[in-house]
């Protein structure tokens, strides 16, 4: 792999990032498995490309689309706890209606950010590093920023009765808790993140696409699950940066798939698929194989 | 003076021995792997190698996820070729991105334009990105209509509004409709699993069908082939392949000559040094006629014998 594919690969994994976390946090904080974010990731994709198209900062464009992103999963969190529909379909009938909305909101279904101001641009511009180097630096620095102020969040008072809600409904409803509002809280939240995440996407590739959010859950949920297996979860603050870090860890894979030598194994592109869900298999295993066969003081 | 002419021809041999052994790499980025895009690169390579260049191909594909489309630009830019050959909208798109300084041709590519990829068509005040655009001859396409539905008053279109290229197709259709006094009506598609249903709705509202170069229709023609058939509704598509699927003709670009056209365009740039600046956008307009004699008969029309005459290929 060379220098060049292997900060891509961190440039994706820090830019999807926040994606991962918000998927951490439905999927295993709150329990609550949410395909919104297929569609809530070309959601803030959208919002940024018509904000910055407006002429507004791309800052700004940042802070819009997280709004965007926490009214669908608000969203998906009321068709759920008020209107009893079952989570998964919820979520994946704000998904389908993302789909036209964000249609709407662009007007067509590819908006080009070419040639317009991006935070990229901004960042490569004021470091004078190369755009190699800067581009995983400034989504590092966003995922930090926001996983600070998430571990802040989770010790309040409120952070706790999110945090109890996924573990155990009853005993938090006893405690005076009103889950509903955690639930529509939590999803829009998570919902969020994963906005932030398509409009530093957005901004990174050049162009927002109204189809950019196919996969988004598989490669969330991916992420999320090798985080934890390679990084450990014993506490939310580890288990947060586990998250983050599996998402570096599966585009690493990915980038490895791309630069395996073709020809050789008679591998072809079509086998990227197939060659990338192999390298995830292998990262979830490899504790698990080492745990059986290396002794227990060892680890 | 011998001394000079030894010299002379020892230094042509030396420059033309340089110039042969000179070989080059060429990164290719492409969303997905399809009949169309995959002729258009290997059109491409072909016509390098025809001409002599000694080219090594890196092809990455990203199996239709945009994630992954970014991140080949990564591995691109670390395997430093001396071009980027970009297939379709989606990988141009993040090539322009983050590629400056070594030249990428887009191709297969339906608005560059509206893409973001070009200024203008003339390229002017261009970067190091120029290529081909796909963008079909409408006007043909509905002069293709007329041709076999006479009768035809209103053109039903399905096609899937979240494809970029599809929507610019329509609005160009409408626009050549309006101009040969034909109404459009549209039905729009979110998936593959839509097609029939769309088909469907076109039945009473249309004289006859269209199907522009929409990926998501045209891998489920099929479900469109078989309303139509049962409605008499004459099918008429952009692509050839879908002739032979069962759709009545098609008046296309040959994805194949369109790669032997980028190629040509990649050879000027590599081989003879010429700015992708420099370098207006290219159309192709050596156009292929299909009919399919059997599709019409069971669509309720009756190809005209010139048509069938001129065509490239005929489907009995």
């Amino acid at each position: 792999m060379t220098t060049y594919a292997l900060f891509g690969a961190l440039e994706m994994g820090f830019a999807y990032g926040l994606m991962v976390i918000g998927v951490y946090i439905t999927f295993r904080v709150l329990d609550f498995p949410d395909l919104t974010v297929d569609g809530s990731l070309p959601l803030g994709a959208s919002v940024t490309a018509v904000c910055i198209s407006a002429g507004y900062s791309p800052a700004l464009a940042i802070l819009l689309s997280a709004g965007a992103g926490f009214l669908a999963g608000a969203m998906t969190g009321v068709l759920n706890t008020k209107f009893k529909i079952l989570h998964l379909l919820a979520s994946i009938l704000t998904m389908i209606s993302l789909y036209s909305i964000n249609l709407r909101i662009m007007g067509r279904p590819n908006m080009t950010l070419l040639g317009q101001d991006t935070v990229v641009d901004w960042f490569i511009e004021s470091t004078g590093w190369a755009a190699y180097l800067s581009t995983p630096f400034l989504f590092l620095i966003i995922c930090i920023l926001a996983v600070a102020v998430l571990i802040w969040f989770l010790h309040t008072e409120q952070g706790l009765a999110f945090l109890a809600t996924g573990d155990n409904k009853q005993m938090i409803t006893s405690q005076g808790v009103n889950t509903d509002s955690v639930i529509i809280f939590g999803v829009g939240l998570s919902n969020a993140l994963v906005a932030i995440s398509g409009s530093l996407v957005a901004q990174n590739q050049g162009a927002a696409d109204v189809n950019m959010g196919v996969g988004t859950i598989i490669a969330g949920l991916a992420s999320v699950i090798i985080g934890e297996t390679v990084f450990g979860d014993k506490t939310i603050t580890r288990a947060l940066i586990a998250a983050l870090l599996g998402s570096v860890l599966y585009r690493i894979a990915i980038a490895l798939a791309l630069g395996l030598k073709l020809g050789e194994f008679s591998f072809t592109p079509s086998d990227l698929n197939l060659i990338t869900a192999l390298l995830v298999v292998t990262a979830l295993v490899m504790p698990r194989v080492k745990r059986k066969f290396l002794p227990r003081s060892a680890s | 003076m011998k001394k000079i002419i030894l010299t002379v021809v020892a230094l042509c041999l030396i420059a033309s021995t340089a110039f042969a052994a000179k070989s080059y790499t060429v990164s290719v980025t492409q969303i997905v792997e399809h009949p169309a895009l995959d002729a258009i690169r290997k059109g491409t390579l072909d016509r390098l190698k025809e001409k002599g260049v000694d080219v090594t191909a890196n092809v990455h594909i990203a199996q239709g996820n945009p994630a992954t489309n970014v991140q080949i630009i990564s591995q691109i830019i670390g395997e430093q070729p001396d071009l980027v050959l970009a297939i379709a909208t989606p990988g141009a798109q993040a090539a322009a991105q983050k590629i400056k300084d070594i030249p990428i041709v887009f191709t297969g590519v339906t608005d560059p334009v509206s893409a973001g990829l070009v200024k203008d068509l003339a390229n002017s005040g261009g970067g190091n990105i120029t290529g081909m655009s796909d963008f079909s001859p409408m006007d043909k396409h509905v002069a293709l209509i007329q041709e076999v539905v006479p009768t035809v008053k209103t053109i039903g279109v399905i096609y899937n509004a979240g494809e970029p290229n599809s929507v610019v197709l329509v609005n160009k259709l409408k626009e050549e409709a309006a101009k040969a006094g034909l109404s459009v009506e549209e039905a729009t598609i979110a998936n593959s699993s839509g097609v029939y249903q769309a088909a469907k709705s076109l039945v009473g509202r249309a004289d006859a069908v269209y199907v522009p170069t929409d990926n998501t229709v045209v891998s489920a023609i099929e479900s469109a082939v078989k309303v139509c058939r049962q409605n008499k509704l004459p099918l008429i598509a952009a692509d050839v392949d879908s002739v032979s699927r069962g759709a009545v003709a098609a008046v296309a670009l040959d994805y194949y000559k369109m790669g032997l056209q980028s190629g040509d365009m990649a050879y000027r740039i590599l081989v003879e040094g010429v700015k992708p600046s420099d370098m207006p956008v290219e159309f192709l307009n050596d156009l292929n006629l299909h009919v399919n004699k059997k599709a019409a008969a069971s669509m309720g029309v009756t190809l005209p014998e010139e048509m069938i005459q001129r065509a490239e290929k005929v489907i009995e």
